[in-house]
């Protein structure tokens, strides 16, 4: 059974997660990828406002499709979370709360997760036409020039991932393989 | 056998249309696999994110929509008959306008940058295009499209081993390439491996390995086992469907070789998303 959750999330929400749960989100959830990254983190750096209040919200990493004529967005899946590492501390230090990606994130990320209570989701790499399934809006809010890197603000309903890093830390790619582990590399 | 004549007008609506298709349609072997891995996961999520990533493909292809919103890199395999005489302007030319064309009509997502450090400005057609030629025998142009997503892209390797590394050492990196990946490049993967050749030949012909169908191995029996070797190797990592814990991490290994120099091993390793694209065309 999935959990359903609506955005923007609050503490008490994000306590009761668990990784491994899964979660059915509704409400706004704001998209923003490398180069997106890299400029608002020279905002707060700069002092300057952001394009849009990071409490409590979401932020998707994601680079969608062009929209066919008569959609609301083109497929749209996660890409690998990683490469936002270097700004998600300062990010989570200004209260985001939620992010959703793919793959490993750094240790700094993670004590930040924990330090600021707030959750690491993963969506399925590669599901893209069916993520977009549960995208019912979409607007440029930020960024426009930066293309398919632009910061957009969706309304999701039922948007299905999966909680990776829970707010105690727990993460489910270490927990996970663990299960099915069978060779130790030297 | 006379020198025949193929107008690049003819092959810029080819390639726009192997751009669409091969990010909308995935080929047979690949979904039958995911359709198998799904027999073989004992994880219960991972089972639950195969079915979707199944799913995925299905309302694709009703939608007509991307796969994956990756529609990356386009690589374009090309073998062009020494017979055959491009008219109308140059063949790399046409191919590049081919792709601005389908990535443009095709609803793709342009994914490339101008220069890779210095303003990473996208270029908004998704040229250029990564193109291999190669020149053979006859008086056709063969065209295999393989667009290639950035994710796998970047959990990709290379390491020059020592001959006396053997295959104790081609098996040892492998382990080790999947294993740091994790659950980076979207798994399953399929795991492309070039030993041979120099720095260049090595990671080409692991990308080249990649377009060999699922379970169709290597003609060489030694070659052939060992790739059904690893496969069993790297499915003991644990890593699974999206990296959540699992049986099914790799659907396929697929290696090709080369010969090479007296005092070299070259290893390259080219991870694969599950969304393993390529189509062909003859014209």
């Amino acid at each position: 059974m999935s959990k359903l959750l609506t955005t923007p999330l609050t503490t008490d929400v994000i306590e009761s997660l668990n990784c491994g749960d899964k979660v059915l989100l509704n409400g706004i959830i704001y998209t923003g990828r490398d180069a997106a990254h890299k400029r608002l983190y020279e905002i707060i750096k700069k002092g300057e406002k952001l394009p849009f209040n990071l409490e409590g919200q979401i932020i998707y990493y994601v680079g969608p499709c062009p929209a066919k004529p008569g959609t609301v967005i083109g497929s749209a899946g996660p890409t690998t979370s990683g490469r936002m590492d270097p700004y998600t501390p300062i990010l989570l230090q200004h209260g985001l709360k939620g992010m959703i990606g793919k793959g490993l994130r750094s240790r700094e990320v993670v004590e930040a997760i924990v330090e600021y209570k707030a959750v690491y989701f993963a969506a399925i790499g590669g599901a893209g036409a069916l993520l977009a399934d549960s995208i019912k809006e979409a607007e440029v809010l930020a960024f426009p020039d930066l293309g398919p890197e632009a910061i957009y603000k969706l309304r999701v309903e039922n948007f299905p991932v999966v909680v990776v890093i829970d707010s105690k830390g727990n993460d489910l790619y270490k927990i996970g393989r663990e299960r099915f582990k069978k060779i130790e590399l030297a | 056998m006379g020198i025949r004549e193929v107008h690049v007008d003819e092959i810029i609506p080819v390639v726009e249309r192997l751009c669409i298709e091969s990010n909308i349609k995935l080929p047979k072997d690949v979904k039958d696999n995911l359709c198998q891995a799904l027999e073989e996961e004992e994880s219960p999520l991972g089972k639950e994110v195969l079915k979707d990533i199944i799913k995925n493909t299905e309302i694709a292809e009703r939608k007509n929509i991307p796969i994956c919103q990756d529609t990356g890199f386009a690589v374009v395999f090309l073998k062009v008959g020494q017979d055959v005489h491009v008219v109308g302007g140059s063949l790399n030319d046409a191919i590049n306008e081919g792709v601005r064309c389908g990535y443009t009509n095709g609803y793709l997502r342009k994914s490339m940058v101008v220069d890779p450090f210095l303003s990473r400005k996208n270029t908004n057609d998704n040229t250029p295009a990564i193109i291999h030629t190669e020149i053979v025998p006859g008086d056709k142009i063969n065209i295999i499209f393989a667009p290639k997503g950035g994710g796998s892209e970047n959990m990709s390797a290379l390491r020059m081993l020592k001959p006396a590394d053997g295959v104790e050492g081609i098996k040892r990196f492998v382990l080790e390439t999947v294993d740091r990946a994790g659950s980076n490049p979207c798994p399953p993967i399929i795991v492309g491996v070039g030993v041979g050749g120099t720095i260049e030949i090595a990671t080409l012909i692991a990308k080249k390995s990649l377009l060999r169908p699922l379970g169709q191995h290597h003609p060489q029996p030694e070659i052939a086992n060992l790739e059904r070797e690893l496969l069993k190797e790297v499915n003991k990592l644990g890593i699974g469907p999206q990296g959540f814990g699992g049986l099914v991490t790799a659907l396929g290994v697929n290696i090709e070789t080369y010969p090479t120099h007296i005092a070299c091993l070259p290893v390259a390793i080219n991870i694969q998303c599950h969304v393993a694209r390529h189509l062909e065309v003859e014209i």
